[in-house]
């Protein structure tokens, strides 16, 4: 597919929040630590700007302070001046008051600006996880996601916190210092010709060295984050296997190398400060030794000696305060790198509308042929109640894919010789191949084959979780490759194989079907699944509080709550992937019935019992990724070996034990 | 980093080196670090109560502190070498002004008259302090990072632990990011603190006496009105750190929720997806992510505004004793040299103090994080092995329920009265519709939760005088949910029985028909799986999850619909294996194909928590009753199949 270059322009469209958007819909700049940490930032670089210069009014405070100390010092108490003392001491007051106020006002806007940013930058991510599709997803494991968008944007903040904490004392003080320094002796400066390259060069390596070690920290903590959440979402297996002291040697491990490189990294970047001292101090050594030959040549002042190492001092520390926030930044860096990667994955939404004008592979003739054959029969009965359904409806037939010439009634879901493989399991053979078939509108299909045949691949591609590698799926006669992703889904009602549910009552999730639903609706919908008697026998009914993946439900109750959820969008596809296995029969059997009663919605069925797909309009049998078969239950027996044997395995031994 | 750099400043024209010196270590800790640290930190008693368990109280902070020191107790030694770094560090630091004190008056002797060998001398002197200084600096940093480090990984070894002795009770009521952000976020808090606290402290105090003995030594009155710092230091930091301390416990209970939201919300992506559900999720998230900005700025604000305001009463406390020595001086007490010099060490006073009001509020978040990490380590293991349970060495199988009440929510009876009894090598099979309470039957077999009254017995011992692991290691469970860890194939079947050999991993996939799609996998049976089994199909799952309980080779055995998503021809050829595996071991079969129970040697039908009717398939069909209702409804359809095939064939 080669979807996501053109994708750029039109994209997100449906993204609410603009600021964000603006800048997440521009893929065209790949992002990168750098853009991550400042694009966050810029937002709010007003209150970046009043933290900074808050920020100045305190050192500029600080500054004067020592001045006014040695004149109370100096003119007040040595000379018994007390009034000095008091007049003095009062203006002292007073600037450490604005020092204090300028101080309190810096850190309320830097925190404002950093924590906004970093909150900025977490919805950001989440907003571009939303888009993903499930080939970016299946990239990043949960776990590290999760590091991602907590551990790793709380790094960034810290940086950008004591970025604008030092942005202004370091250098005026480095600046001064340096100005100063060369005013009293510019001979000795030269001094700092030498130390500060060599001070440059030193902090690079550390920081250079340390990057990639931080870069490995972060990831060792995906692993510690990994196998606690396998840990949690399979604490009953683990449980039931007796297998903690495995599970603790395996979390011990991870745990181990997240401490020994962390450890590692933190000693890497420790070196920045003894480094950086010992190099100032000979500084200041080496000062001390020429200045004490030039004030024995008598061409340099006791007294300048001291200043100078003063300021020489003052320069060391700026300097170590720039270090300081460099030390953090590699620990940032590295995990702003991490920010980008989320951000820089192209996203699910970037693959919509894409093929907009793929002119639709119209040589069906072949294909119609040949799925006629097999179709003609199938739709006998289902033309009657079906094809009068969809006549009624002209929208229909203005479509433009009208054109097949049979006069089969648009079909409302259309296979046409779809072939997929997993784009991230590598040099796999396609899951499904040269699959096709048509979908009549408030048909039943059912679809059966054996484990790993396709069948959850082929209803998967129909929301497009995934893209087709060749061929095309139209839905109500539109590839559904040109339609938006929210009006697609919007006409899909899935019930996936694993019923999930989210945390919260079960009048939540179901409403997750739709936002709007009234009470009625939902109590209609869960009474469709054959949901309503075990909810209304909870204490709370519908305000029940299930736990994560609906803990506390038993299988059944759960695949029939999903199966309402489904309901409630109502799909112009009903998705079921297998979603009875944990039914009984009787209650399979009423909750089919119920659904048919559901005027105009197609069903999709995956089922492994023959008896599920009984009354089905048309079943497919899957074969390794290929229809290997395709009718009514009567004509499959009739003619399909591989359905023969599907229905052998399930009647035997209903004959057996009869 | 404010008042960091701002009491340097305030000292480096005067004192020159010897503020850099002895600072070596603070800027490091104090400054941007620790102020940034804690935001990765710090939650109390507050928030997440909606996910806490019941009896959490407010905790003392003294007795979270003292029970993280214990933590750092456990690498004495190193703390002793880290102490002295310091210790050394600040004493070499020092000695570096005053050495280039004494080479100032070396040359005070002026043009031509400077000693220059004894300043050479000096010069060498110095560079022997500054090495010595570098290395015990470096020292620290070198022995602090491990102390750190390794108890932060002993903290999170700890937690770990704990949670696998937690019953699932505690699982089920927390969302399982929640349970991750303590592992991660809240011990990371503890650890950025311990980074930089712990020898901020030392340094902070060793300045701090040093300057509060050179003082008292000159003059005990005004020490004790430089002292007044101390209560109202005090004062401020402990009426902020009350609101830091709440700020940092909101800010980590969000981040928590946060961290759960998005770890439910990803690992169920393809629902969110199907649903359209997007917006509506970045809506919630969007709603928690503003709580955390707004609880973490708080943190941060008020954690920031401590050193401005410790600065000042510095300031005010310097005005004080200047006002009042130069009072003192006028009135012939002192010598206006001692009140100078005093004023010069008040100064030197303050800095420590200032640093150790900004530890102060930085080991809040800490103790905020730590809280929430000893709530996990304090919470009662709900089921325990009783210290004079029995390790069974040979388990026969026999099975008895005996008047089993139980309840997952107190009030809300889950199973009532149940009884039955299997016999060593027998297979029961439990019926009914769902959430009737079959898997709950089972569930409890496995002590995974305690009953609320009546006994289980298994060969005549109640299992609650079973050692745990002894009960689990001998039943063999395919869940109904299979789950499949990342990693390969073949050590997910492994983990049925950890030390089986490759061959015999093979041969129990070959029994369950598992050999053939594995061989067809990318890298055969070290294919990774992805995520939660990733990219195997449903069935192709539960099939592995059934080799893993072949490999174990339990004495009892129970599948808890081990094979609703397989298709029924491969089901059939596992039958094979499963009525082997069955053959002489006590076996619970949970299914809803009744044509697959229908050999079990007692049925049991559960209705709303009770057993409705048992017997043998010919008995109960006998009795007309509820059996009789399903199996008919069953063979109804089957015959309708059958009949549909006539009319076609």
């Amino acid at each position: 597919m080669a979807e996501s270059s053109k994708a750029s322009s039109n994209t997100m469209s449906q993204n609410d929040n603009a600021k964000t958007v603006s800048r997440t819909s521009k893929p065209a700049k790949p992002e990168t630590a750098s853009s991550v940490i400042f694009g966050a930032l810029s937002p709010y670089w007003k209150w970046a700007l009043l933290a900074v210069v808050m920020m100045a009014v305190e050192v500029v405070g600080d500054l004067s302070l020592p001045t006014l100390m040695s004149t109370i010092v100096d003119k007040g108490v040595s000379v018994g001046n007390l009034s000095t003392v008091l007049q003095t001491g009062l203006f002292m007051l007073l600037i450490s008051v604005v020092g204090m106020a300028g101080g309190i006002a810096c850190t309320y806007y830097a925190s404002k600006a950093s924590l906004s940013a970093a909150s900025d930058l977490r919805s950001r991510l989440f907003r571009k996880v939303q888009t993903y599709s499930f080939d970016s997803l299946d990239e990043f494991s949960t776990g590290s996601l999760v590091t991602r968008l907590t551990n790793d944007v709380v790094q960034v903040q810290n940086l950008t916190l004591s970025m604008m904490r030092i942005m202004v004392g370091a250098p005026i003080l480095l600046i001064g210092g340096i100005i100063m320094a060369i005013a009293i002796n510019p001979g000795l400066s030269l001094i700092l010709v030498f130390v500060l390259p060599i001070l440059v060069v030193t902090l690079t390596f550390v920081i250079m060295k340390g990057f990639p070690l931080f870069r490995k920290v972060q990831a060792a903590l995906d692993r510690v984050n990994g196998i606690m959440r396998e840990n949690l979402a399979g604490v009953r297996l683990i449980k039931a296997f007796v297998r903690s002291d495995y599970e603790e040697k395996r979390f011990g491990k991870a745990n181990n190398d997240l401490a020994e490189i962390t450890v590692t990294g933190t000693r890497m970047v420790g070196l920045v400060l003894p480094i950086m001292f010992l190099i100032m101090n000979m500084a200041v050594v080496v000062a001390v030794w020429f200045s004490g030959q030039q004030v024995n040549l008598g061409t340099m002042e006791v007294g300048k000696v001291i200043a100078f190492t003063t300021y020489l001092s003052l320069i060391l520390f700026s300097l170590l305060m720039v270090s300081f926030v460099l030390m953090n930044a590699s620990r940032a860096v590295a995990s702003a790198r991490r920010i980008a990667e989320v951000l820089n994955k192209e996203g699910e939404s970037e693959l919509e509308a894409v093929h907009l004008n793929r002119p639709r592979i119209t040589d069906n003739t072949a294909n119609n042929t040949a799925n006629n054959t097999a179709n003609t029969s199938t739709n006998a009965t289902a033309l009657e109640t079906t094809q009068v359904q969809t006549i009624l409806r002209p929208g229909d037939l203005d479509t433009p894919i009208q054109i097949s010439s049979s006069a089969m009634p648009t079909p409302v879901l259309e296979y046409d010789h779809v072939t997929f493989h997993y784009p991230r399991i590598a040099d796999s053979q396609p899951v499904l191949y040269d699959v096709s078939f048509k979908v009549n509108k408030g048909d039943l299909v059912g679809i059966l084959g054996s484990t790993g045949s396709g069948k959850s691949t082929l209803i998967n591609l129909i929301p497009r979780f995934y893209d087709v590698d060749s061929g095309a799926i139209y839905l109500e006669g539109k590839d559904i490759r040109t339609m938006g992703l929210a009006e697609l889904r919007s006409k899909i009602g899935l019930v996936p194989q694993d019923s999930v549910l989210f945390t919260g009552t079960i009048a939540e999730n179901l409403r997750w079907g739709n936002p709007n639903a009234t009470d009625e609706e939902i109590e209609k919908a869960a009474w469709v699944a054959c949901a309503l008697d075990f909810v209304k026998s909870f204490p709370k009914g519908f305000d029940t509080i299930i736990g994560q993946r609906g803990v506390g439900l038993s299988g059944g109750q759960r695949q029939r709550l999903c199966i309402a959820r489904a309901i409630l969008r109502k799909p112009t596809i009903l998705i079921l992937d297998d979603s009875t296995s944990a039914v009984d029969m009787a209650t399979e059997a009423t909750i089919q019935t119920r659904l048919r009663e559901e005027k105009g919605m197609t069903m999709l069925v995956i089922a492994q019992r023959v008896s599920s797909v009984l009354d089905a309009d048309q079943i497919l049998v899957l074969d390794h990724g290929r229809i290997a078969g395709e009718g009514t239950h009567e004509q499959l027996m009739k003619s399909n070996e591989i359905y023969q044997d599907i229905y052998r395995s399930q009647v035997t031994e209903g004959v057996t034990n009869a | 980093m404010p008042e960091n750099n701002k009491t340097k400043i305030e000292s480096a024209p005067e004192q020159t080196q010897s503020s850099l010196g002895s600072e070596n270590t603070k800027p490091v800790a104090a400054a941007p670090m620790g102020r940034g640290g804690g935001f990765g930190g710090g939650r109390g008693g507050g928030g997440g109560r909606a996910f806490m368990g019941p009896g959490e109280k407010a905790k003392n902070s003294a007795q979270t502190l003292k029970r993280l020191w214990r933590y750092l107790d456990r690498h004495k030694i190193k703390l002793i070498i880290v102490f002295l770094s310091v210790l050394m560090s600040s004493v070499m630091m020092l000695s570096g002004p005053f050495f280039i004190g004494k080479a100032v008056d070396i040359m005070a002797a002026g043009k031509g008259k400077v000693d220059l060998a004894k300043l050479w001398n000096l010069v060498l002197t110095l560079v022997g302090v500054y090495l010595a200084g570098t290395f015990f600096s470096w020292l620290q940093i070198f022995v602090m990072a491990r102390i750190a480090q390794d108890t932060v990984r002993d903290i999170r070894k700890e937690l770990f632990a704990k949670l696998q002795t937690l019953s699932l009770r505690y699982f089920d009521a927390r969302p399982h990011g929640e349970i991750m952000s303590r592992l991660t976020n809240d011990v990371e808090t503890i650890n950025m603190t311990l980074n930089t606290s712990v020898t901020q402290l030392f340094s902070s105090t060793v300045t701090l006496l040093g300057s509060l003995v050179m003082m008292l030594t000159l003059s005990p009155i005004l020490t004790l009105l430089a002292l007044i710092i101390i209560p109202l230091g005090l004062l401020v930091t402990t009426r902020i750190s009350k609101r830091t301390r709440q700020a940092f416990t909101a800010q980590q209970t969000e981040l928590g929720r946060l961290n759960g939201y998005i770890e439910e919300g990803v690992s169920g992506q393809h629902v969110v997806k199907a649903f359209g559900r997007e917006k509506a999720e970045i809506a919630e998230f969007d709603d928690i992510n503003v709580r955390l900005k707004v609880a973490g700025t708080s943190a941060q604000i008020y954690s920031g505004t401590i050193p401005p305001l410790m600065n000042f009463i510095n300031n005010f406390s310097y005005l004080v004793v200047a006002a009042a020595g130069g009072a003192l001086a006028i009135a012939g007490q002192f010598t206006v040299g001692v009140v100078a010099a005093f004023l010069s060490y008040s100064k030197q006073f303050a800095r420590p103090i200032n640093e150790i009001a900004n530890q102060y509020n930085l080991i809040q978040a800490a103790i905020a994080g730590a809280e929430r990490v000893f709530e996990v380590l304090d919470e009662q293991p709900e089921i325990v092995d009783a210290p004079d349970s029995i390790e069974l060495k040979e388990i026969k199988g026999d099975v008895e329920f005996r008047h089993v009440y139980f309840s997952y929510k107190e009030g809300e009876p889950v199973l009532k009265d149940i009884n039955l009894h299997a016999l060593p090598g027998q297979t029961i099979a439990l019926v009914g519709p769902t959430g009737a309470g079959k898997t709950t039957i089972v569930n409890l077999l496995t002590r995974f939760y305690d009953i609320d009254s009546g006994e289980i017995l298994i060969d005549g011992h109640n299992i609650q005088t079973i050692k745990k692991d002894n009960l689990r290691r001998s039943l063999g469970i395919v869940l109904q949910d299979t789950y499949l860890f990342n990693g390969t194939v073949r050590e997910n079947i492994r983990y049925g029985r950890l030390e089986a050999t490759d061959e015999e991993v093979e041969a129990a996939a070959r029994a369950c028909e598992a050999d053939d799609f594995i061989r067809h996998l990318p890298n055969g049976y070290d294919t990774v799986l992805g995520e939660d089994g990733g990219s195997l199909s449903q069935g192709q799952r539960q099939i592995l999850a059934i080799a893993r309980v072949v490999l174990a080779n339990p004495s009892i055995l129970i599948l808890d619909e081990a094979t609703s998503s397989v298709d029924t021809r491969t089901e059939v050829n596992i039958q094979k294996a499963m009525l082997a595996l069955m053959e002489g071991r006590t076996s619970f079969v949970i299914a809803h194909r009744l044509s697959t129970i229908r050999g079990a040697d007692n049925i049991l039908v559960i209705d709303h928590g009770q057993i409705v009717e048992q017997g043998t398939h010919a008995e109960l069909l006998k009795k007309n009753g509820a059996y009789a209702a399903l199996s008919n409804a069953q063979l109804r359809r089957e015959a309708e199949m059958r009949e549909s095939v006539n009319l076609s064939v």
